[in-house]
């Protein structure tokens, strides 16, 4: 890893870098941000993922409950991106060597890749997650999905204490 | 500060020494409380967004209250137990920063605003129920929560940063 410590030595001394550092009101503005982004994504991925295990609107349609919710998580995501992003550039050997951001980078990947997963599931077959059927299909994405999301949140808690 | 001995007998208690001397469970009590509020607020701001006339307006309120507001709750359970222990294991220091108190009257104003909207707006939901637009002081209700919510996350990473 001869490219990670330099990249994260010339990172620290960008002046993106510096501002972020001498700034004290910007990370907490940034992190207030990145909590609220992932507030609004979480609660679309449990509506989704409660409507799946039929817990509820059992008597709305799966692909209306998934209309209303999927955008708002591809919207929250770059959102969550980008001001992850600026904390990296003001910590980012503190972040980016940190095995728990290297996992949380990890389970993130997996869960966008579940979540296209269904929608493009969903788009091509209807029939598959028709709410007239209880099966097992629904369970195997909702509960991942509710896995996945909740460890990357505990990730992110724990990359302040590793 | 009158509550001084009470904080102190607080931070004194086993259960304050062991969240504050054991280096994995402060975290852990921590990372449960961001999911937590992050439900709490997430959920929340679905209804608001309804009420404001901006989200979910095939569903009526009604229904959407339904869906949403028992998440909310069992997600605002778990984000106050862990929130009064976070709180216990420093308790002098919580209890004189500001953005802690700011952040305690802002979630007393949450609940006085949605005391209220029960109390009053919903008598006569069944009418607007299904309205894409619901009345005034529904929307006011829906767009004071949103604003309110914001500011008790922004207030309660600010006492990270300012907690001594």
């Amino acid at each position: 890893m001869i490219s990670l410590d330099r990249f994260c030595l010339w990172l620290e001394q960008t002046s993106l870098s510096q501002v972020i550092q001498a700034t004290s009101w910007i990370v907490p503005s940034v992190q207030t941000v990145h909590i609220l982004a992932l507030a609004t994504l979480l609660a679309s991925i449990f509506m989704i993922n409660l409507r799946l295990l039929r817990v509820v609107a059992r008597d709305q349609p799966l692909e209306r409950v998934s209309a209303r919710f999927l955008p708002v998580i591809w919207w929250a995501l770059p959102i969550l991106l980008v001001t992850g992003a600026i904390m990296i550039i003001g910590e980012p050997a503190r972040s980016l060597k940190n095995p728990l951001f290297q996992l949380k980078m990890a389970l993130l990947l997996a869960a966008l890749a579940l979540t296209a997963f269904y929608q493009i599931g969903l788009s091509r077959s209807r029939e598959r997650y028709d709410l007239a059927k209880r099966g097992g299909g629904a369970a195997l994405i909702a509960l991942p999905s509710f896995a996945l999301w909740i460890a990357i949140v505990f990730c992110g808690r724990w990359i302040a204490y590793y | 500060m009158w509550l001084d001995p009470g904080l102190k007998w607080l931070e004194a208690t086993a259960l304050a020494t062991e969240i504050r001397e054991n280096e994995i469970l402060f975290p852990w009590v921590e990372s449960v409380h961001v999911l937590a509020i992050a439900l709490v607020v997430g959920s929340i701001s679905i209804l608001d967004l309804r009420l404001l006339g901006l989200a979910s307006l095939d569903r009526p309120v009604g229904k959407l209250t339904r869906d949403v507001l028992p998440c909310t709750w069992v997600a605002f359970a778990f984000a106050a137990v862990t929130g009064s222990l976070l709180f216990s294991a420093k308790a002098s220091g919580y209890a004189g920063n500001f953005f802690f108190r700011g952040k305690l009257i802002l979630l007393v104003m949450a609940a006085l605003n949605m005391a209220l909207f029960h109390a009053f707006t919903t008598r006569d939901l069944d009418r607007w129920s299904a309205n894409a637009h619901p009345p005034m002081a529904a929307k006011v209700a829906g767009g004071i929560s949103l604003a309110l919510w914001i500011a008790i996350v922004a207030f309660g990473r600010w006492i990270g940063f300012t907690l001594h």
